[in-house]
C-alpha cells in the first residue's frame, strides 16, 4: 500500500489559506479518480477538490470550519500502488479524523413526540430535547441526547432543582430537561417558571430544543464582513421617496421595443446609470475608505456590487466599470452575473473590487431598510418596495408610483449634506429619467 | 396529672425522631420528643454504632492475632494477644454514651422539650407519657410516630440468657467459645464475622440456599471466601429447630432432613426486625397498616390527619439514614414547606469482611425496568491503593443505561468501602451519566479510583483493566 497526499490547493490569486466548507468523504471510504473529496472556500468562491488517484481514505487533516495554509497536508489517500512518498506521519491528537463531529445534533428533530395516551388527565411529561454537540458518532447521538422518559419514570433532576420544583410547586414531569440524558437543569426550572403557568391543551407544549449549527463557509464570511462594517463604520441612514412613474413608462416601452438579443431591463440598470451619473458629481462617495492608513481612494471607475440572494447565503457580484456602459450593456451585465451568483459559478474577481453597492429585497422590498454598507466602501444604496400610493399635486390625490431609497453612508467621510445631496440627485434623476441620458 | 400542649410531638428519639426533632426545632416549631430509652434509638444505643464499634474492636484483634501467629506478610512480629471483653464492651458504651448526650445537647440547642417515658396514643391529638414523676399528658397539633423496630423472635427459640437478639450480642462480657447464628444476613454476618475474629467458633445457620439473600451472588462471594477463611461454618438450607435438651447446642435440621447439633454457648438470633408497633396505643388510633408496617404516602403522612409516620415502623428498607431523611422532611412539612419524598437511591452498607455497599440498581432489576443496560465491573485487584491495604478482594460495579448512559446503580465488595457509598449515592441522587463518573478525576492512589474505572469500563476503555 502507497499513501497519496493531497495539499491545500492554490485556489487563488493571492490566497494563503482557504476555509474548508465541505467534506464528501469520510475515513474509510473509497474513492476514484476525480471523485469529489472537499469544497474549501475563500474570500470569495468555493473550490472543489476532486481525488487525483484511486483508493482509500485514510487521514483527513481538518475539520469543517478550520482554515487550512495553501499548501498543507488535508488528506491521505491509501493506493494499491507502492509509489507515491508519503511525507511525515498524521499528527496523532489535533488530526483525529472526525468527519462527523461538524453535524448539528438532530436528536431533536429524530425524536418524534409521544403523543400521550387520551385518557391521561395529566398532560404528558414533555420530552427532553437536548441537543449537546454531536460528539459521538450518528447513531450514539440518537441515544445520548433523547431517550425518551417513560410516563411515570421520575424526573431526571439533581435534588436541589428537585427542591426548588417543590416550593415553586412545580411538577417536574411536566418540565423539559436539556441536559445530558435529559436532566433537568436549575436554566430549564427557570425558563419553566418564566413561562407561567403550566400548559393545559396537550397538543401545546414547549420546545425546548436547540440546534447548534456552525457557523462556517459563506456564513461565516458574511458574518465576519458584517461585524467590520457595524464596528467600524458608523453609518447614517437617509431615507427618501421617489415617484417612478415616469421610469416605469419609460422602461415598459424599452422593454416592448426591445431586440431579442436584448437584456429585458429592470429597475437597476436604470439606477446604475443614475448613480453614475451622481457620482461623477459626488466622487467622494465613490470610494474606499482605508481608515487604518486614513486615506480614501476615490475611484474613477464606478464598480457597482449588486447583493444578491442565494441558496448560499448572501454574495456580491460587482457590475464593473457601469460608467463604461449604456442601459443595455449594464442590463445584459446585471442578468449575467446574477444568473452566475445564483448557480454559483461567479468567479472570485467577479465577486470583488466594488466601490459602492446597491441592495434590494425586491418584492419583499418593505417601507424602509438600514442597509449594512459593503467596507471599505463608504455608500450602499438600498432600493425598496415599489408601491402605488396617493400623491397631493396640489389639487388633488393622483395614483403615482412611488418607491422609497434607503441609503447608508460611513459618516466618517461621507457627511449628512453630501449624502442628502447625492440621493436628493438620484431622485431626481429617476424622477425625469430623460436626465440619466442626457451627456454633459 | 400534668397537661401541657405543643406544636409538634415525637414519639420515639431514634435517628428518625431525633432529626425530626431537631429540624423542627430550627424551624422554630415547639416541639416535644418522648423516648422511654436513651436518645439515639436502636442505631445509637442497640445498633449500627455499637456493632461498629465492636467490628472495630475485632478486626483491631484479629489482626495482631494473626501477626501472632505469623501470618503477616508486613514483616511485623508479636507475641500472643489477649483481649479483654469487659473492657472493649466498656469502651464501645463510652463511645453509646458520648452520642446519647450528644443528642440530648443537640435536641436542647434546638430547644425541644424532651420527656422521658413510655408514650401512648389517647386519641389522634393526645398522647400520655408514663414518666418516673407520674403520668403526663400532652396535646399536640401535629405528631409523629418514629417508634422504630425490635428483632424478630422466633417461637423455637425464645430471647433469653442463651439465646440472644443482636443487643444481647452487644452486651456479651467474654467471647463465647461457640457461637450459633442463626440467620445469615447482614445483621448476623456482621456480628458473626466480628466473634469469629475474637476467637469464637461460630456456625452461621441460613433457610435460604444463600448467605446475604438479598444481594445478588457476585457480592456475596468475597464475603462467603472470607467467612471460610475466619474458620466460620455456614450451613445454608438449614432450619433452627431449638436448643438441645441440655442447652448446649443448637439443633439444625438441614438439607437432607437430618438433623445436626451444633455446639452453642450462645444462640444469636437475627432473622430480622419487625415495627414496633405495639405498646403505644396503635389501637386507639387506628391507622390504617401496609403488612405489619403504617402506611404512609410520599409525604409519610399516615391515614390519621395531623399524625405522620417515619423510620423503620413505615416499612422496608429499615435503615436509619432512611429514617433521618424522612424526619427533616416531616419537621418542614410541619413548618409549612412543600416537600415529598423524591430520593432516588438509599444507600445500603453492609459492615461485613469485607464489605458490601448497594446504591440503586442491581444488573437484574435495571433490566427488569425494561432498558437495555450497560455493566462495568471494576476488581480491586487492579486498583493500588487495595494492594497497598491488603484488601485486594472485591470489586466497583456501576449499572448504567446503554442507551443514555444515566447511572441507574452502583454496588460495590471490598475492604472499606463503605466510605465510597457517599459517591455513589450522590452519583445517582445527581442524575449522573457515566461520563460524568469518567470525567470526574479521582484522587490516586485510593479506593475510589475503582468507581471511576468501572464507568470507565462501562464506557468500553477502562484504563488499567
Amino acid at each position: 500500500m502507497a499513501e497519496h497526499v493531497i495539499k491545500m490547493p492554490d485556489v487563488g490569486e493571492g490566497v494563503a489559506e482557504a476555509e474548508l466548507v465541505e467534506w464528501h468523504v469520510k475515513v474509510g471510504d473509497p474513492v476514484r479518480e476525480d471523485d469529489i473529496i472537499a469544497a474549501v472556500m475563500t474570500d470569495k468562491a468555493t473550490v472543489e477538490i476532486p481525488s487525483p488517484v484511486e483508493g482509500t481514505i485514510s487521514w483527513l487533516g481538518a475539520e469543517i470550519g478550520d482554515t487550512v495554509a495553501v499548501g498543507s497536508a488535508l488528506i491521505r489517500i491509501e493506493t494499491a500502488g507502492n509509489a507515491a512518498p508519503a511525507e511525515g506521519k498524521p499528527e496523532p491528537a489535533a488530526a483525529e479524523p472526525r468527519a462527523e463531529e461538524a453535524k448539528p445534533a438532530t436528536a431533536a428533530a429524530g425524536q418524534p413526540d409521544e403523543t400521550p395516551p387520551p385518557a391521561s388527565p395529566k398532560p404528558a411529561a414533555p420530552k427532553p430535547a437536548p441537543a449537546e454537540p454531536a460528539k459521538k458518532t450518528a447513531a450514539a447521538a440518537q441515544g445520548m441526547t433523547g431517550a425518551p422518559r417513560p410516563e411515570g419514570e421520575q424526573p431526571l433532576a439533581s435534588p436541589a432543582v428537585r427542591l426548588r420544583a417543590k416550593e415553586a410547586g412545580v411538577d417536574l414531569r411536566q418540565v423539559a430537561g436539556t441536559g445530558p440524558a435529559g436532566r433537568i437543569s436549575h436554566d430549564d426550572l427557570d425558563a419553566f417558571i418564566a413561562r407561567g403557568s403550566t400548559p393545559v391543551a396537550t397538543t401545546l407544549r414547549p420546545n425546548t430544543a436547540i440546534e447548534e449549527v456552525k457557523v462556517v463557509g459563506l456564513r461565516r464570511k458574511i458574518a465576519e464582513k458584517m461585524q467590520i462594517a457595524k464596528a467600524r463604520i458608523p453609518h447614517i441612514t437617509y431615507v427618501e421617496e421617489v415617484d417612478v412613474t415616469a421610469l416605469e413608462e419609460l422602461r415598459t416601452k424599452l422593454n416592448a421595443a426591445k431586440r431579442p438579443e436584448q437584456a429585458k431591463l429592470t429597475l437597476l440598470p436604470f439606477l446604475a446609470r443614475a448613480m453614475v451619473k451622481a457620482l461623477a458629481e459626488q466622487p467622494q462617495i465613490n470610494a474606499l475608505y482605508d481608515d487604518e492608513a486614513g486615506i480614501v481612494h476615490r475611484h474613477g471607475g464606478v464598480h457597482i456590487g449588486i447583493a444578491a440572494q442565494t441558496p448560499g447565503g448572501l454574495v456580491v457580484p460587482v457590475l464593473r466599470h457601469a460608467e463604461a456602459r449604456d442601459l443595455w450593456d449594464c442590463a445584459a451585465e446585471i442578468n449575467r452575473l446574477a444568473e452566475a451568483a445564483r448557480s454559483g459559478t461567479a468567479t472570485r474577481e467577479e465577486l470583488s473590487g466594488s466601490t459602492i453597492t446597491i441592495t434590494s429585497l425586491g418584492a419583499m422590498g418593505g417601507v424602509a431598510t438600514t442597509p449594512v454598507i459593503n467596507h471599505p466602501e463608504v455608500a450602499i444604496v438600498g432600493v425598496n418596495k415599489m408601491l402605488v400610493r396617493p400623491m397631493w399635486d396640489g389639487t388633488g390625490f393622483v395614483p403615482r408610483k412611488m418607491m422609497n431609497l434607503s441609503s447608508s453612508f460611513d459618516h466618517r467621510v461621507v457627511d449628512g449634506w453630501d449624502a442628502a445631496v447625492f440621493v436628493q440627485r438620484l431622485k431626481t434623476l429617476l424622477e425625469t429619467p430623460a436626465l440619466i441620458f442626457v451627456e454633459g | 396529672m400534668k397537661e401541657i400542649s405543643c406544636k409538634l410531638l415525637v414519639i420515639g428519639a431514634g435517628p428518625g425522631g431525633y432529626v425530626c426533632a431537631i429540624r423542627a426545632g430550627q424551624l422554630g416549631l415547639d416541639t416535644v420528643i418522648v423516648e422511654m430509652g436513651k436518645p439515639g434509638g436502636t442505631c445509637l444505643n442497640v445498633g449500627c454504632i455499637p456493632s461498629k464499634a465492636l467490628i472495630h474492636a475485632a478486626d483491631e484483634f484479629f489482626k495482631v492475632r494473626e501477626i501472632a501467629q505469623g501470618h503477616d506478610p508486613l514483616g511485623i512480629s508479636l507475641t500472643a494477644p489477649a483481649i479483654d471483653m469487659a473492657k472493649t464492651v466498656a469502651w464501645k458504651d463510652g463511645i453509646v454514651g458520648r452520642l446519647n448526650t450528644g443528642v440530648a445537647g443537640l435536641l436542647k440547642r434546638a430547644r425541644v422539650k424532651s420527656i422521658e417515658g413510655r408514650a401512648r396514643f389517647r386519641d389522634g391529638k393526645t398522647v400520655e407519657v408514663e414518666t418516673e414523676t407520674g403520668t403526663q399528658v400532652i396535646r399536640a397539633e401535629t405528631i409523629v410516630i418514629a417508634t422504630g423496630s425490635v428483632p424478630v423472635e422466633l417461637p423455637s427459640l425464645p430471647f433469653g440468657d442463651k439465646v440472644i437478639s443482636s443487643t444481647g450480642a452487644l452486651a456479651l462480657k467474654t467471647v463465647p467459645a461457640n457461637l450459633a447464628v442463626v440467620g445469615g444476613g447482614y445483621i448476623g454476618l456482621e456480628l458473626g464475622t466480628a466473634f469469629a475474629k475474637l476467637g469464637a467458633k461460630v456456625t452461621v445457620v441460613e433457610a435460604l440456599p444463600r448467605i446475604l439473600p438479598l444481594y445478588d451472588s457476585d457480592l456475596v462471594k468475597p464475603v462467603a471466601k472470607r467467612l471460610a477463611e475466619l474458620g466460620v461454618t455456614v450451613l445454608t438450607e438449614a432450619k433452627a429447630k431449638g436448643l438441645s435438651p441440655q442447652g448446649d447446642a443448637l439443633l439444625v435440621e438441614t438439607e437432607g432432613g437430618q438433623t445436626q447439633a451444633i455446639a452453642a454457648d450462645h444462640v444469636l438470633v437475627t432473622v430480622g426486625r419487625r415495627p414496633a408497633t405495639e405498646g403505644w396505643g396503635l389501637k386507639e388510633i387506628d391507622l390504617d397498616m401496609s403488612g405489619p408496617f403504617i402506611r404512609i404516602d410520599e409525604q409519610c403522612r399516615t391515614s390519621m390527619r395531623g399524625v405522620y409516620a417515619i423510620g423503620d415502623v413505615t416499612g422496608e428498607p429499615m435503615l436509619a439514614h432512611r429514617a433521618m431523611a424522612q424526619g427533616e422532611m416531616v419537621a418542614e412539612i410541619v413548618a409549612g414547606h412543600r416537600r415529598s419524598w423524591d430520593k432516588r437511591a438509599i444507600p445500603a452498607v453492609c459492615f461485613t469482611d469485607p464489605e458490601v455497599v448497594w446504591v440503586g440498581l442491581s444488573p437484574d432489576e435495571a433490566r427488569q425496568t425494561g432498558a437495555e443496560v450497560k455493566i462495568g465491573q471494576f476488581p480491586f485487584s487492579a486498583n493500588g491503593r487495595a494492594m497497598t491495604l491488603q484488601g485486594e478482594a472485591g470489586f466497583v460495579r456501576v449499572v448504567a443505561r446503554a442507551d443514555n448512559h444515566l447511572v441507574l446503580g452502583i454496588q460495590a465488595v471490598g475492604s472499606g468501602v463503605s466510605e465510597l457509598s457517599a459517591a455513589f449515592a450522590l452519583a445517582v441522587e445527581m442524575g449522573a451519566r457515566l461520563e460524568d463518573i469518567a470525567g470526574t478525576i479521582h484522587a490516586h492512589p485510593t479506593q475510589s479510583e475503582g468507581f471511576q474505572e468501572a464507568a470507565l469500563k462501562a464506557l468500553g476503555h477502562a484504563l488499567h483493566a
